[in-house]
């Protein structure tokens, strides 16, 4: 019996809790790509260095911020920052809509072009985001490191195996909860939500009513920056900060989006999880798990592990593939690419 | 109330309209007919602005509308309808005529944080107003599903009643009977007259229906390749010849030289 249960907790301290962390911030980054995807009708590689950015700010703010002394006590002071974070990064990308995108949308261009406009977009981001913080590993994590820490879940329970949550990964999940009910809430219920869905449904229709283009391009913006923000900043405090991950991101994030099924918000958060689980369980190590489970002679001596952690981003790229072949709309259907 | 002169729209060697002249009265109900191809749909989109015509200008009363975006258009009350109905599939019959009226508080950032009130209001405001529309279409019993579950004929309301929400000057219909049964047809025929009547609304049809355009519209205006043939009343036009050849073709008379 403390077999199984061994089993259970190593499996939840090494897959189920870190991939529901991992997950959230995946599912937040999708819902980015898919809103772009929904209402400006491109796919946005510069999302994963606007994620960069505004972490970055949130970065800087936090230090200025530990620098004077103020603390949220348990929780990390980047919360207090992340408003800040947000507010510059819906700035830089509104700037970048003014001076890069409303060109082409004036053009009328083609969904391609986009696509290739932000890839320019992208390596912009990337250079600011570099020259004013550098590549480096940046720490701004504080607050309380566990909420349960492996060692007091093995006293407690007096099992061989211990649960760690980490804090971050608790206010990941609260966080991205929130957020995701917010958005909901936006697009269900308000006008400027409503406008929105009826811009992305229709565009034609929604310039021959009284839909302002403008105006829900802005607000499409904002929440694209803030959403990216969020999970950018989450992240961050989960993991590390460091500017080459967030491009990393970008294809776990794309096939989130994707394998849900792009334009839909349900589906971008149904398809973080999908993604986040499979790397997360693909890439562990079952040897411990199995220990426990199987009698001592058919332990296993290798780490039974289907693939080394390195090629965790293939993972996201054979699920793409997969989906794009079988049901190119995604599982929830979204538009068809 | 409408002035279009000597509009050309080319698209690369096919020209689609091809110095099309034509005016429509203030309140008149003006059907546009012609055979396929005939470029009715095209000189549409050069009035309407989904795209501006290649030459020639167009007049919405004195001010002259040329090349104007549709959401210019619409501010200045011109609107129109599609051949294909044009709706919000994932919103509510309800919802979809809500969207129509311009520039709501809702839509402004601070009016939305800042004074809910004065939203509410509003938006309750629009929304009696598209209960009205709903009544008046006879639509009430899917006013709360999605359009995209409505069928075609009921679709063709929508658009009409969308045109219903704001004060509009001139409306342009294109073919809003296709695809509608008898029954639901006379609903639309008795919408558009009353619209007419009531709220002095001009209509421009696209129509193929002969009976529906007989019973709506005079002035009825004949396109053919791009150009006007002639303009008479409903009667006149199709008793005339060069109307009856316009449409069943030169084949009828040379036949054979055609090839059949």
């Amino acid at each position: 019996m403390t077999d199984i249960l061994n089993a259970i907790i190593v499996f939840a301290n090494f897959v189920l809790v870190p991939g529901a962390a991992y997950g959230a911030q995946l599912a937040l980054g999708a819902l980015g790509i898919t809103l772009v995807y929904g209402v400006l009708r491109f796919s946005n590689f510069a999302h994963g260095d606007t994620m960069a950015f505004g972490a970055m700010v949130t970065v800087l703010v936090t230090w200025w911020m530990q620098g004077h002394g103020v603390s949220l006590g348990v929780l990390p002071t980047a919360l207090l920052a992340l408003p800040f974070g947000v507010a510059a990064t819906a700035l830089f990308v509104l700037a970048t809509d003014r001076v890069v995108y409303r060109f082409y949308r004036r053009q009328r261009s083609a969904p391609v072009i986009f696509v290739i406009v932000s890839v320019g977009v992208m390596f912009i981001m990337n250079g600011v985001v570099r020259f004013i913080i550098g590549p480096d590993d940046q720490d701004f994590a504080d607050g309380a490191r566990f909420i349960v820490s492996a060692r007091d879940f093995r006293d407690m329970t007096g099992l061989d195996e211990g649960l760690a949550i980490k804090s971050t990964a608790l206010l990941t999940i609260v966080v991205a909860l929130v957020v995701m009910a917010a958005l909901f809430w936006f697009l269900q219920k308000t006008r400027m939500g409503k406008a929105m869905r009826a811009y992305a449904d229709n565009e034609d229709l929604a310039l021959l009513s009284g839909v302002n283009p403008d105006r829900v391009v802005m607000v499409a913006w904002i929440l694209v920056a803030a959403l990216a923000t969020v999970a950018g900043v989450l992240y961050g405090l989960d993991k590390t900060f460091k500017p080459f991950t967030y491009f990393q991101l970008l294809l776990p994030m794309f096939a989130a989006a994707i394998v849900g099924g792009i334009g839909n918000p349900v589906g971008a958060i149904l398809g973080g999880f999908v993604i986040a689980y499979s790397e997360v369980a693909v890439t562990y190590a079952y040897k411990r798990f199995l220990g426990h489970l199987l009698p001592e002679s058919l332990a296993p001596e290798s780490l039974v592990q289907l693939l080394g952690t390195e090629y965790k981003f293939a993972v996201s790229f054979i699920i793409l593939v997969v989906v794009l072949l079988i049901r190119p709309t995604g599982i929830l259907r979204g538009k068809t690419i | 109330m409408i002035r279009v002169e000597n509009v050309h729209k080319h698209f690369g060697g096919v020209r689609a309209v091809n110095g099309a002249t034509l005016e429509i009265a203030q309140g008149s109900i003006t059907g546009l007919i012609g055979p396929n191809g005939a470029g009715k749909t095209t000189l549409f989109n050069c009035i309407a602005g989904a795209f501006p015509p290649t030459s020639g200008r167009v007049w919405l009363g004195e001010e002259e509308i040329t090349g104007l975006t549709p959401h210019e258009l619409f501010a200045k009350g011109l609107l129109r309808t599609f051949q294909i109905a044009h709706e919000f599939s994932s919103l509510t019959v309800r919802d979809n005529l809500m969207m129509v009226p311009p520039d709501q508080s809702g839509e402004r950032l601070w009016d939305a944080w800042f004074s809910p009130r004065k939203v509410q209001a509003e938006e309750a405001a629009i929304r009696r107003k598209a209960d009205e529309v709903i009544e008046f279409l006879n639509i009430s019993h899917v006013a709360d599903e999605l359009a995209g579950n409505l069928s075609g004929g009921q679709k063709k309301l929508l658009e009409l009643g969308r045109t219903m929400m704001v004060e509009a000057k001139i409306v342009f219909l294109d073919e809003v009977g296709a695809g509608v049964n008898r029954t639901l047809l006379n609903t639309i025929g008795d919408a558009i007259i009353r619209l007419n009547k009531e709220r002095g609304y001009t209509f421009c049809m696209i129509e193929h229906d002969m009976d529906f355009i007989g019973r709506l519209c005079d002035p009825v205006i004949v396109m053919a390749e791009g150009t006007v043939l002639m303009q008479g009343t409903a009667e006149q036009v199709l008793s005339d010849e060069r109307v009856i050849e316009a449409y069943l073709g030169h084949g009828v008379k040379n036949k054979a030289e055609v090839g059949g």
